[in-house]
């Protein structure tokens, strides 16, 4: 293809590829393969998802009361936010509305993956993207109480408090077993925080991990376990009872207090410990602001969080809902999920077939047929083992979904930006990130950059704390006033059904945009389409060689070093970016999760 | 608790021998019952999830499908440090936290379980979406709850036949094994098989062929 200029972006595929796979003997995903210039400057990014998810096909025939279930098993990490778009789908498509209670039920579930899924991405996985854990261990603890104690309140900073971690990290990093941050690329120079930044972070990284299982006790509640907590087409599997005592069945005031408590803390974190950290970090990489791909061109959000029950328009939504197209921030866009002609997926460059690629199909209509075909001109290797894929030729397992027609960037960084420019309707985005770019001392545009995005995702676990505790107390002023009902069962029978439905239920997920497009016949699920967030960002070229967010996140972006791509990491890193359905096979020689090859 | 046990299984249930570990907690929670120190649960593919759970047990049983180059249904039972457990930080997705790095977390954090057993099995067919056990696989169930069991009574933890019915946190519904099944729609409705360049490495007559450079006809 040589080069050529799409969506505002020049692609040059002509120097020396690298190849990022973190294809290993464990599980399957995501890879990329970008093409550097003499000066290790990206200038051609592919990326591609290495693994077929068909969770459309098993669903055919089954009850679509219980496709939640199945949904939920689509992936370890966004179970619940699959589950409650497929039962909003088949209500969708039923007509059944649902009680209040049961609404904002979902909604504090909802925000609570959010505020988790957050946490544990920032700390977990983005955040040894910026900090260096082994220049952790040259940081005075002293130092470190005195950083700690100047950007924040929290009370575990004293100089005995990181003396003593960095001690167990010692311990860690040179136990021959574990051996668990070898695998960094520890040292790059592309790491620009002093020691004692580093270890402050690595002490709140672990005591995010810690304090995690605060967080989840809130689905076990509210769902009835966890993992894989209980969901219902109609409402939620929950009754209220406040007179109720014990731990088993009803939620009583007794739950109800817990889960106050863990609101509270959970927002005390966030505030004293995620956002402090995520600034102090930020202020060392304001001058690193590649990464920001479409995100000052096309982004996207369906919206979530409902006020009202039953009502799914943006006005009622506390997370906002639009597109954003060419850059145009005066303009937010409305977005129709059942109009054929907005959302609409191609395979030209995907392994599945359509009986007509010229067309894009609109999920209702949606095929999911593989076709796995590693091929092209530049192609290398074979089917078992690609060394080069050719981006001119199909080469990715995700299709390309298109909103009329354009790529599109979905997750937090849309959302906030969609709420940016809607101050009237979303005053708490517009407040909290005016103050952030006022404490970094950043422009808007600054907010276009992996920084950016990284930045986004502290702002909304802010928010989505903010609105779990008002969503909190709805609940609790609803029981006052006597309202216990938390299901509509008048259509639980199939004999209530028309003969044919569809339905489209939505979500906004940690990562983005998701939507499950239903057809039921004969009280049968007769299609099922996903189209999750991940394909969006993760989207291939379609027939106009438009590429999709990940790839034009990667553009322009230095490497400090060609054989340890950390800046690709990092920028995709901060999508959270999820290809679902993860096989998670044990070996014993897990060590190499990730190749990197450069030719 | 002061004997507190977790006995976990691990696994996506909708690739095929991947769901072993689910389908043996599954199966024991059928047949046995455990008092209040023993907590069953099926883990799916929550990966760092399910690291407080883990913290909080004193005692660690883990069933899982697992790759140690054995003959498909060969049984593999490593104990405490023989676990493999690790970090890898350039992962993609949180989706790659797999369960050893969970057991890093957990070590990390100074709140490793002070005895684990890992019961595995080696599976024969990955590559089946939507498909149930192999039958080698499925025949090593009750191997693995004898294993689990023998582990109970060493540790000096209660267990007996069922009597009362199963909890309906495990197994029931439309995902129990039974109903999964029965479900499942045709080959010609529903594609049944996965990427090769990932699955076939699960293969051995494939991990060899690779190795010496040949290509592996596909399999349809």
């Amino acid at each position: 293809m040589g080069s050529y200029e799409t969506q505002g972006f020049k692609l040059d595929n002509s120097g020396k590829r690298v190849v990022v796979d973190p294809i290993s003997r464990i599980e399957g995903h995501l890879r990329v393969e970008v093409n550097l210039d003499s000066d290790n400057v990206i200038r051609n990014a592919v990326s591609t998802g290495t693994m077929w998810r068909g969770l459309e096909v098993i669903l055919k025939g089954r009850d679509p009361r219980d496709a939640w279930a199945f949904t939920e098993r689509i992936c370890g990490v966004c179970t619940g936010t699959h589950a409650l778009t497929s039962v909003r789908a088949v209500e969708d498509a039923l007509g059944i509305q649902i009680p209040e209670n049961a609404n904002t039920i979902r909604n504090i579930m909802q925000l609570n993956l959010f505020s988790h899924d957050h946490l544990v991405h920032f700390y977990h996985l983005h955040a040894l993207d910026w900090v260096d854990v082994v220049s952790a261990l040259k940081a005075d603890p002293k130092q470190t109480s005195e950083l700690a104690q100047s950007i924040s309140s929290w009370p575990l900073s004293s100089p005995g408090y990181f003396r003593d971690v960095q001690g167990r990290l010692q311990k860690f990093v040179e136990s021959g077993q574990l051996g668990p941050f070898t695998n960094g690329y520890w040292g790059n120079p592309a790491y620009k925080l002093p020691p004692e930044a580093n270890l402050m972070a690595v002490t709140h990284y672990l005591e995010a991990l810690d304090f995690q299982k605060e967080i989840v006790k809130i689905h076990t509640i509210l769902g009835g376990k966890n993992p894989h907590p209980n969901w219902l087409v109609g409402g939620v599997p929950c009754a209220i009872n406040v007179n109720d005592v014990g731990a088993a069945g009803a939620l009583n005031m007794e739950r109800l207090n817990l889960i106050k408590n863990i609101l509270d803390r959970t927002r005390e974190f966030v505030e004293q410990v995620y956002i402090p950290d995520l600034l102090a970090i930020a202020s060392f990489y304001k001058d690193w602001l590649y990464g920001g791909g479409l995100s000052s061109h096309n982004v996207l959000s369906y919206g979530d969080i409902p006020q009202k029950a039953n009502d799914y328009s943006a006005a009622n939504l506390l997370f906002p809902r639009g597109a954003i197209v060419g850059g145009d921030l005066t303009k937010v866009n409305a977005v129709d999920l059942r109009d054929p002609e907005e959302i609409q997926e191609f395979v030209n460059h995907s392994w599945y077939k359509y009986p007509d690629e010229n067309k894009g199909l609109h999920p209702w209509d949606g095929i999911t047929e593989p076709n796995y075909h590693p091929e092209g001109p530049n192609f290398k290797g074979m089917r078992t083992k690609i060394e080069n894929l050719d981006e001119s030729a199909k080469y990715s397992w995700i299709k390309a979904p298109r909103w009329k027609g354009n790529a599109m960037e979905v997750g937090c960084l849309s959302r906030m930006l969609l709420g940016y420019v809607q101050p009237k309707q979303y005053p708490f985005i517009k407040e909290t990130i005016d103050g952030v770019l006022k404490k970094l001392a950043i422009p808007i545009t600054a907010l276009f950059s992996t920084l950016g995005r990284t930045a986004a995702r502290g702002i909304e676990t802010l928010y989505s704390v903010h609105l779990q505790s008002e969503q909190f107390d709805k609940l609790m002023a609803s029981i006052k006033n006597g309202d216990t009902a938390t299901a509509n069962i008048e259509k639980w029978d199939p004999s209530r059904w028309p003969s044919e439905a569809k339905g489209v239920g939505f979500t906004e997920a940690p990562r983005g945009a998701l939507g499950h497009w239903v057809k039921i016949k004969g009280g049968k699920i007769d299609s099922y389409q996903c189209v999750v967030p991940t394909t969006w960002n993760g989207s291939p070229r379609d027939a106009k060689g438009q590429i999709g967010a990940f790839e034009a996140s990667l553009l322009n972006t230095p490497l400090a070093k060609a054989d340890q791509p950390l800046e690709i990491l990092r920028t995709l890193h901060s999508f959270d970016p999820c290809l679902a359905c993860a096989t998670h096979i044990m070996s014993p020689e897990g060590q190499e999760l990730s190749k990197v090859t450069v030719r | 608790m002061e004997n507190s046990l977790l006995i976990l299984g691990i696994g996506n249930i909708l690739w095929a021998d991947e769901g072993f570990g689910v389908r043996c907690v599954e199966a024991l929670d059928a047949g046995w019952q455990f008092g209040d120190e023993v907590k069953l649960m099926d883990g799916g593919t929550q990966g760092l999830y399910l690291l407080p759970y883990i913290e909080d047990a004193r005692r660690l049983i883990v069933f899982d499908a697992v790759d140690y180059g054995k003959r498909p249904g060969e049984m593999v039972i490593a104990r405490n440090d023989e676990v493999p457990r690790f970090m890898g930080v350039k992962k993609m997705s949180l989706h790659q936290t797999g369960f050893q790095e969970v057991l890093a977390c957990a070590a990390l954090g100074g709140k490793l379980p002070e005895s684990m057993t890992l019961i595995g099995v080696q599976p024969e067919q990955l590559e089946d979406y939507g498909g149930s056990l192999c039958d080698v696989v499925k025949a090593r169930i009750p191997d693995a709850l004898k294993v689990a069991l023998e582990c109970v009574a060493r540790w000096g933890i209660a267990c007996s036949l069922r009597t009362s019915p199963a909890g309906a946190h495990i197994g029931s519904g439309v995902l129990g094994m039974d109903s999964y099944e029965a479900g499942r729609p045709s080959a010609e409705q529903a594609c049944r098989y996965g990427d090769d360049r990932f699955l076939d490495r699960f293969r051995f007559d494939a991990i060899s062929s690779l190795e010496s450079g040949q290509v592996i006809p596909a399999e349809q």
